[in-house]
């Protein structure tokens, strides 16, 4: 990689000042988007990149600000910046330090689909970095960038910050949009979609805070620019979150279709004291976990091949477990998180957690039983397929696949 | 009588003209930040400030209150600065529960209790997506939220220290 | 009319309404999908998942949009992969439903499974148990034993008052939310909700008085374990001890439709007692739900001050006769003058009939006592068969003028508010907030007295609120007493029917006037010939012979009560001994409308039957029975045999009952959406309605025939303390008095006024003052309102 494309600041250090934004191209695209394009000349670019959304799901952009009915006014695009899966901090990066891309890609996405407003909705703990982001919406309205005439056009556009206050839950897009209406952080039942009734019952977008980040740079070098990257599947970079049992924990900008291997060993420096890396979690917490067999460490991270391999990529949160590490603690330390977020609308999620905390916990002492890993294996099956919202099937994928791929730390012979 | 319009109307209408007039109930959560700030806790004039500010029930205040970790009631204690820990999976991974069992141990405290002088509560949380610069900690308090990374033993205690003699915040 | 959608569920063809869920059509099929967050009269949260099925579509060709047709030419179903929420789900054309298979089985035996690793086995001891859907639908559908460990089940509070009425077991909730959708979004008072999240939801309350909300005690009823459970009935009774009585609220007349629970206790020495008090369903007037003040407010029917004997008065003192000696002394009595017949609005149609016919055959003047009139234009006006509040919506009008319907008829206020989400165009006229102000498209403030004014711009057309009434497909109007006396509201009342006669509301269904009177039956009353005095005072100081049934004027007015004290023979007819009765030559003991059977009109002129529910109280009688017995002794036969007997002879001679027998007000029959049957889990433990529906008066005549109109007395001068006289619904009366339970929620006799007035006054809260409320002196204590108007001062009457 020569160029950073997202985190640009690792060239350019003080490419969180405004000014030194914009000597470095910074808001060209979206002033060539306001004086010369349609918004529907910056949805098509989107949708031609085949960028996909950033946060986990991997919904292609383009496609998702495409629903936004012409019909019902007015529209909303908020920020998903509620950054909470365990493994991931590349959201975090992003916003301390190169704040302006993606505050750019916001008005991007806000002038494709028409929005006056745009909403950042920052998870309550990055108060610091929202003071920050503050200070730079505040820049952009002095600078005329944002307000009521921008660029002294007459079109408005302003943006909000919301805080969040401590709700992993608040990540998932639908109780996002509630927490910031001012009511429980609590998913809603779809349909209606967002994209449809959102925020304040109006068509609204989310993304990613990483996804964003990425639209200035399609509108600036074209869809086939960004189609030379990563893969058919997955154009494009990807911020790989690494942490875990690696040397060098970091956020690393790579193309799709980088291997597992790569990532780890080249960039992370491998396992401290050389250990042997046990099993993978390339989606955080919300993982099938993988064990780190020669397929999977050269298995290209990318949404397509990963899931040929039985995982998923989803937020690229790629945590790694060496054999230091007993499964049984993991799952113990993933389903107490799981539990401590379950909002508690709907009964296999709020009960479920619970009792498999109950049983993680005794699995995780010294003496685990087999019956008591059945026990957990049957109870997360019972929650699948049946909550409300993917909190609680997320919950029960890494009980599953560790006890499947490593009965031993769980008792079983 | 409103105490908090009246001690910071400012603040309330610069957090009001965020959200479109006919959703006042959308500065529920900025304001229960607002009321925290001073004491770090969220007392029942504060609750029903908030529910005359947006037209909520004090009820419906309490409820939003309630479901998020880092509002705190004021039934809920705690002291001036809450040392918060993350000790989730990567971090745990990186050594966290020993680093936060050894801070706590040097503190004289459990995980969850506040230090005799009253000053800070050690609290263990869940991912604070810094996951890289494990043992990771940040201190809620005196309205802020400050981030401190990479921490050890003794940095943590230094950071004790430097906590007990800040002055009080003006607000 | 909707579209109707075809479907199969578990193998049968049905059509349902387009838009209907798919649990609801499948109820209607006789398949009964069991729930737990979803209530019928919700919308739908989809959060217990106790609902889910197999839900088939018809499979679309996602390039064409042509359907896919297999190779028997039928539309090619495609079922998910995962369940569906049937209360969430729509019915769709061609829609195939599952709920027989194994895969909906397990999924329901893993949902009850999961809801009881918290839920506690409580029912040896729960309230709930014998009438609890997670009882009914854990044996139905869940698994034998738990596998959870008992050493991990959570341990809360089981004793948590959310105020002093409704009490919370936290360990029994399962968080369905159905109480907090309730107070929510039915009745708008979100004054409980949830705290925490995951595990640790719970229900709380911050208002003060805790749960503060009129309606509390419908939560208990759609509570689907012994969560919610009300302070009346906690730990009372078991369900299957209990025998229901079907009854008719006597509170207020919205006539909302009871049922009594009772059983034979040791403790009360073999009698029967009331252990509760459960709403019965009755679509057209109160659906599913009542308020508080008929739920708990029945205690005064079992006090032991109730008169059990007659009393006669020798030597100065009252003391106990024989029903004989009364009966004897009080004909006597009646012989010799003329009786000035004082009866009061909670007495039943048979009993005010009986009473007007002796009254008029002693050529003597039958009287209601209320200080709201009205009647003679209200009758003329009112509601016909076929009129249905809950059919009201967009395109028709609802005017509400001085009334407050949140304090005075609850179940209407609850009505309307429905009706304006809706669509109806809510118009309300009043002096001061009331609740409904939100719901209504136009509110329309006036000073006191200037009620008319107002009315006289809404019949000029002056205004969108008049041209949006006068366009209106149906109207109509429910008018109060709030701040007036009798001259006002009958002016009222007069000005609105006039309203009504203008516009062409009059004469077809849902078209009319309502009026709001501050008794159950006071519209019985009217209809049965009755019209206060219009000076009361002076007419009970010159009769010579005076007999009050069921009213206590003395009690409630110094002056009544010297003017009775210039009265010659005084009769009484009490449930206590009141402040009138104790002024009585004779006093008679009734029976309370939990003891008797008998007839009650609302204020929508229905017709309704309630039943006896317990034995009656030593010696006591009915009213009617009481009439009845004096007939007797006058030579007037009339009916004494039973409440039917009674309402036979009433039919044949007031023509507005004309056609209405006790079997046709016994009528009932289906009603949606299907509540109180043998699957509570759907609508929650309020009753089926097999006990009669009841039945419209006959309609009145058309054109109207308004009397003329009094001229408008010279106003008082309405000085700076005159107190405007308002109503409360839980109030100092005597009804009220003996449930301790409400103790704590009575209004005090307060004067309300703005904060800025009494500072301008000088005066502090809690300081006495005197004010003129109706044209009498009373000794208030001042309270503050900041809703109020500046310098608006109310009082209770």
């Amino acid at each position: 990689m020569t160029e950073y494309l997202l985190l640009r600041h690792r060239d350019i250090p003080a490419i969180d000042q405004l000014a030194v934004y914009r000597e470095n191209g910074g808001f060209a695209a979206f002033e060539k988007a306001l004086k010369q394009l349609q918004p529907g000349d910056v949805l098509t670019a989107v949708k031609a990149s085949g960028l996909r959304g950033r946060g986990g799901a991997g919904f292609p952009t383009g496609t998702k600000w495409s629903f936004l009915p012409e019909t019902i006014w007015p529209h909303y695009v908020v920020a998903n910046a509620d950054e909470s899966e365990p493994g991931t901090f590349k959201d975090r990066e992003i916003l301390e330090r190169n704040p302006f891309q993606f505050l750019e890609g916001l008005m991007l996405a806000c002038f494709a689909v028409q929005a006056r407003v745009g909403y950042v909705y920052l998870r309550g703990e990055f108060w610091p970095l929202t003071q920050k982001l503050n200070r730079c919406i505040l820049e952009l309205e002095q600078a005329g960038l944002l307000g009521d005439h921008v660029l002294g056009t007459d079109v408005s556009l302003r943006i909000y910050t919301h805080l969040g206050a401590g709700a992993y839950i608040c990540g998932e897009e639908t109780a996002l949009l509630e927490s910031i209406e001012g009511k429980l952080g609590q998913p809603r039942l779809r349909p209606p979609f967002p994209a449809v009734s959102g925020l304040f019952a109006r068509p609204t977008v989310i993304n990613n805070v990483e996804t964003l980040t990425n639209v200035p740079l399609i509108i600036a070098r074209g869809a086939d620019w960004f189609r030379t990257l990563g893969t058919e599947d997955s154009p494009g970079v990807k911020i790989f979150s690494l942490s875990g049992c690696v040397n060098h924990p970091g956020n690393y900008e790579l193309p799709f279709g980088t291997t597992f291997r790569t990532l780890i060993e080249q960039y992370g420096g491998g396992t401290p004291d050389g250990r042997a890396i046990k099993a993978i979690m390339p989606a955080g917490a919300s993982s099938t976990i993988l064990v780190a067999d020669a397929q999977t460490l050269d298995t290209p991270m990318d949404y397509k091949s990963v899931a040929a391999i039985g995982g998923q990529l989803g937020s690229a949160s790629v945590i790694v477990v060496d054999d230091s590490v007993n499964m049984a603690d993991l799952v113990n330390q993933t389903v107490h998180f799981f539990k401590h977020e379950s909002c508690g609308k709907c009964t296999p999620c709020r009960e479920g957690t619970y009792w498999m905390a109950h049983i993680t916990a005794r699995l995780a002492g010294d003496q685990p039983d087999a019956q008591d890993a059945a026990l957990l294996g049957s109870v997360a099956r019972q929650m699948q397929n049946k909550c409300l919202c993917a909190l609680g099937e997320f919950s029960t994928m890494a009980v599953v696949s560790a006890l499947e791929k490593f009965p031993q730390d769980f008792g079983i012979s | 009588m409103n105490l908090l319009l009246q001690q910071s109307s400012a603040e309330v209408e610069q957090i009001l003209v965020r959200y479109p007039a006919e959703h006042r109930r959308a500065a529920v959560m900025p304001l229960l930040f607002l009321a925290q700030r001073t004491t770090g806790r969220i007392d029942s004039q504060a609750l029903a400030d908030i529910a005359e500010i947006t037209g909520l029930s004090t009820t419906d205040v309490a409820s939003i209150m309630g479901f998020y970790t880092l509002f705190h009631a004021e039934e809920d204690g705690g002291g001036r600065f809450r040392i918060q820990v993350c000790t989730d999976m990567p971090c745990a991974l990186r050594g966290a529960r020993q680093f936060l069992a050894a801070f706590c141990e040097a503190l004289g405290i459990q995980p969850g209790q506040t230090t005799p002088d009253g000053l800070i509560t050690v609290e263990e949380v869940k991912c604070l997506a810094a996951c890289d610069h494990a043992p990771f900690l940040q201190v809620q308090g005196d309205g802020e939220l400050v981030d401190y990374p990479d921490q050890t033993v003794e940095s943590a205690l230094a950071l004790v220290e430097t906590l007990r003699q800040k002055p009080w915040a003006r607000y | 009319m909707a579209k109707q959608i075809s479907l199969t569920i578990d193998n049968q063809v049905i059509t349902a309404p387009e838009g209907m869920l798919i649990v609801d059509a499948a109820k209607q099929a006789g398949v009964n999908i069991p729930v737990f967050c979803y209530h019928p009269k919700m919308e739908p949260v989809g959060m217990c998942r106790m609902c889910l099925v197999d839900v088939g579509r018809v499979q679309v060709d996602r390039a064409t949009g042509q359907v896919v047709f297999d190779a028997e030419g039928r539309p090619k179903i495609g079922f998910g992969p995962k369940l569906e929420t049937a209360c969430t789900t729509p019915v769709a054309e061609g829609m195939v439903v599952v709920t027989d298979s194994e895969k909906v089985k397990a999924a329901r035996k893993d949902v009850l499974e999961f809801l009881l690793t918290s839920h506690p086995l409580d029912c040896p001891v729960c309230d709930k148990g014998g009438e609890c859907p997670l009882q009914n639908l854990t044996l139905a559908h869940g698994p034998g034993e738990s596998r959870f460990l008992y050493a991990d089940k959570q341990h809360l509070n089981k004793r948590v008052p959310l105020g002093e009425l409704i009490f919370l077991d936290r360990e029994r909730c399962i968080q369905c939310g159905r109480c907090t959708r309730f107070q929510h979004d039915v009745v708008d008072d979100p004054v409980i909700g949830f705290y925490q999240r995951g595990r640790a939801l719970e229900i709380v309350t911050l208002s003060e008085p805790g749960f503060d909300s009129i309606f509390s005690g419908n939560t208990t009823d759609i509570c689907p374990v012994g969560a919610l459970t009300t302070a009346d009935f906690r730990f009372g009774a078991r369900p299957w001890e209990l025998k229901s009585a079907a009854s008719i609220c006597n509170h207020c007349p919205v006539g909302c439709n009871l049922t009594f629970d009772v059983r034979r206790e040791a403790a009360a020495n073999g009698r029967t007692v009331i252990k509760r008090v459960m709403p019965r369903q009755n679509e057209q007037v109160n659906e599913i739900w009542i308020c508080d003040r008929g739920r708990f407010g029945h205690h005064y029917t079992e006090s032991p001050a109730r008169l059990t004997r007659p009393l006669v008065r020798r030597n100065d003192e009252l003391v106990a006769a024989t029903w004989d000696e009364a009966l004897a002394l009080a004909a006597a009595a009646l012989k010799d003058a003329p009786p000035l017949l004082l009866a009061g609005g909670r007495l039943s149609n048979e009993a005010l009939f009986n009473l007007r016919q002796l009254t008029e055959a002693r050529a003597g003047q039958a009287r209601l006592y209320t200080p709201m009139s009205g009647g003679a234009v209200a009758i003329q006006a009112g509601l016909s068969a076929g009129s249905n509040l809950g059919e009201l919506g967009k395109g028709d009008a609802i005017l509400v003028v001085a009334s407050d319907l949140h304090e005075e008829a609850p179940l209407w206020w609850l009505r309307l508010k429905q009706a304006a989400g809706r669509g109806a165009g809510l118009i309300v006229l009043a002096a001061r907030p009331t609740r409904l102000d939100k719901f209504a498209r136009f509110v329309i403030r006036y000073a006191p007295g200037g009620e008319q004014a107002a009315l006289a711009g809404l019949l000029a057309g002056e205004g969108e609120a008049a041209a949006a009434f006068a366009a209106a497909r149906n109207a109509v109007v429910f008018y109060g007493s709030d701040g007036l006396d009798l001259v006002g509201s009958e002016q009222l009342a007069w000005l609105c029917a006039e309203l009504l006669a203008k516009t062409g509301h009059l004469g077809r269904p849902n078209n009319g006037l309502v009026p709001v009177w501050p008794r159950a039956n006071d519209q019985g009353a009217v209809e049965l010939g009755y019209s206060p005095a219009e000076n009361l005072p002076a007419a009970l100081r010159s009769a010579g012979l005076v007999w009050i049934a069921g009213a206590d004027p003395a009690g409630d007015d110094p002056e009544l009560a010297a003017a009775l004290d210039g009265a010659g023979f005084v009769i009484v007819q009490e449930l206590f001994l009141t402040e009138t009765a104790r002024r009585a030559d004779i006093v008679f003991p009734v029976q309370a409308v939990t003891e008797q059977e008998g007839s009650f009109t609302s204020g929508e002129r229905r017709v309704q039957r309630f039943y006896p529910a317990t034995a009656p109280l030593g010696e006591a009688r009915p009213d009617y029975a009481v009439a009845a017995g004096l007939g007797q002794r006058l030579g007037l036969a009339l009916a004494d045999q039973s409440a039917a007997q009674v309402f036979d002879q009433l039919a044949q001679i007031v023509p507005a009952f004309q056609g209405l027998t006790f079997p046709a007000l016994a009528e009932a029959g289906p009603q949606w959406p299907e509540i109180g049957r043998a699957d509570l889990y759907y609508g929650g433990t309020s009753y089926d309605n097999h006990q009669g529906l009841g039945a419209h008066l006959a309609a009145p005549a058309v054109p109207l025939r308004l009397p003329e109109m009094k001229p408008t007395p010279a106003a008082a001068a309405a000085g700076e303390w005159t107190a405007l006289p308002v109503t409360r619904l839980y109030d100092q009366g005597a009804l009220l008095a003996h449930s301790e339970l409400l103790r704590g929620r009575l209004a005090p006799a307060a004067v309300w006024m703005h904060p800025a007035t009494a500072d301008q006054r000088g005066l502090a809260p809690g300081q006495m003052v005197e004010v003129l409320l109706s044209g009498r002196k009373v000794t208030r204590q001042v309270c503050l309102d900041a809703d109020l108007p500046q310098g608006l001062l109310i009082a209770l009457r």
